[in-house]
């Protein structure tokens, strides 16, 4: 196998400014996709997560519970692929609507996609503060959504912040799929530019450091997000830390 | 001697609690005044700290009524947040917020309460405003006297003012998880303070905390009773209510067996079980 002039070929290919074009485009779906779905996806599941945890007095609560489930049994019950083909081919037109922007459904699913998983990860985050914040903020007159917003939800999101960012590499690497719905993602992007000359190993090896350094760029960004959260109980790890060295 | 008039603040009739098939109040009646500091002790299981918890709907009393102010706190109808910004409650786990600085945890509550009323407000004059463009009439505006940039600072120097109380002035900036027992618990103190209760509840802000530290949060709470602050305090420090307590509660098995002033209570009580609580306490 002669390495060398595949790198060559690939090389010359890339020197010509519409595939250096595609590769970006490629590249940035990707990470738009990717990105607005997480925030999307952190949005949906917060709310259902709110909605699970909180107490069912009242009928339309516990509707909004059921609801919520059936959400999330839909969600994950389904591969993503499956979703996106859905949305695309199967509702978007049954409702009419043409001319939509298939990056823009994209993001959507994934969303809602990922609000599902979402939502169980920060059920976890919302039962693993203490019971004692919520009943101070309430027993000051605060409201139950002013002391989740406040005090309960910031301190979740603290708690499950290493496995949003598995969810958000999981994200990433997801987007591979975006092509079923002819969306120009990083694998689209590689795969015609190794179609120019029937020479693909260079293109997908590329296409695997590009998705290794976008997850080992998320891993950074995660930690340092954790470090700057990590600032109020700095001072009681490290009494725990020296606790446990005496 | 003149006669003041004595209000009553909280005036609990009959209050019942039932958690399944397990009665855990069983009727209790308590009247407690203005300035009154009322100990509540009793064995371990008898329901104090859940009777406590009802006094400001923490848990849903199953029956009887608690008027506050007049208004029955048992009544669903009731808006309970508005009252609990009037009752302050410190808790035996100290439970500050740990994503707050101390000065945030005590002027978080006071600032978004006026906060609140402020953007209410606020909202009130927009729309006063679009039926006046329609209107020969002016309806004259709701009056804004404060800013927000106002409510904080007030806040602030306020809650500065309470840490100077509790000599803990070098602590506002820094995160609850680096404070003491016995500082974290005065700090709660203070900022429940902060809202300016009508009454206090405490429930055993002691009992989490070394024993050498029960001393310096013990002292707070003796000088607020001695500035006139409404208490109910559930309590283990028998030291603590036959001194500073102006009457004593027994409770065992949900019910008050024994309500007394505390020299009678100590030297002469009458119910059997308060007997032998004290013959093992003291």
């Amino acid at each position: 196998m002669d390495w060398a002039t595949k790198w060559e070929k690939f090389l010359s290919t890339m020197e010509s400014e519409y595939f250096q074009k595609l590769l970006l485009d490629g590249l940035s779906n990707t990470v738009k996709v990717a990105v607005l779905g997480l925030i999307i996806g952190i949005f949906i599941g917060t709310l259902i997560a709110v909605v699970k945890v909180a107490p069912k007095y009242k009928l339309f609560s516990r509707i909004l519970d059921k609801i919520c489930s059936v959400y999330v049994a839909l969600f994950r019950g389904t591969p993503m692929v499956v979703q996106l083909l859905l949305a695309y081919y199967v509702m978007l037109p049954s409702l009419g609507v043409k001319e939509v922007n298939s990056l823009t459904v994209g993001i959507i699913v994934f969303g809602m996609n990922s609000g599902a998983y979402v939502s169980e990860i920060m059920r976890g985050g919302i039962n693993s503060v203490d019971v004692g914040q919520m009943e101070a903020g309430r027993a000051m007159g605060l409201s139950y959504s002013t002391t989740m917003t406040k005090i309960v939800i910031p301190q979740a999101i603290k708690n499950i912040l290493p496995t949003l960012g598995n969810e958000f590499i999981t994200l990433i690497k997801e987007t591979s799929v975006l092509s079923f719905i002819t969306v120009y993602d990083l694998y689209t992007a590689l795969s015609t530019i190794g179609s120019k000359n029937y020479e693909k190993m260079v293109p997908y090896l590329v296409m695997a450091v590009i998705y290794i350094v976008l997850v080992l760029l998320i891993t950074l960004g995660v930690r340092l997000i954790e470090n700057a959260f990590a600032k109020s109980d700095k001072n009681a790890t490290e009494k725990t830390q020296e606790k446990e060295n005496a | 001697m003149t006669s003041i008039e004595i209000t009553p603040i909280l005036e609990v009739k009959n209050l019942t609690k039932t958690f399944g098939n397990h009665t855990v109040l069983k009727g209790i009646d308590l009247t407690v005044n203005s300035g009154d500091v009322i100990a509540i002790i009793g064995p371990s299981g008898c329901g104090k700290s859940t009777f406590l918890r009802c006094l400001n709907c923490m848990e849903d009393p199953s029956g009887g009524t608690i008027l506050f102010r007049g208004e029955n706190l048992v009544d669903m109808k009731v808006d309970i947040n508005k009252h609990r910004q009037h009752i302050g409650m410190v808790f035996q786990q100290f439970n500050l917020f740990n994503n707050k600085t101390v000065l945030e945890n005590i002027t978080l509550a006071p600032v978004h309460v006026q906060k609140t009323e402020l953007n209410k407000k606020k909202c009130k004059n927009f729309f006063i405003r679009l039926k006046n463009l329609f209107k020969k009439e002016k309806t004259p505006l709701e009056e804004i006297d404060v800013t927000l940039a106002e409510i904080k600072a007030k806040a602030e120097e306020k809650a500065f003012e309470l840490l100077k109380k509790v000599g803990l002035e070098d602590k506002a900036n820094v995160y609850p998880s680096t404070l003491s027992g016995g500082q974290k618990q005065r700090i709660a103190i203070i900022r429940a303070l902060a809202m300016e209760p009508d009454v206090m509840l405490f429930d055993e802000p002691t009992s989490a905390l070394d024993p050498e530290m029960v001393g310096e949060v013990l002292k707070v709470m003796t000088e607020l009773a001695k500035d006139g602050m409404t208490m109910v305090v559930v309590t283990h420090e028998m030291g603590f209510a036959k001194e500073v307590a102006d009457r004593i509660i027994f409770m065992s098995e949900g019910v008050i067996k024994e309500e007394n002033t505390p020299d009678e209570f100590f030297s002469n009580p009458k119910d059997e079980r308060l007997k032998d609580f004290l013959s093992k306490v003291l």
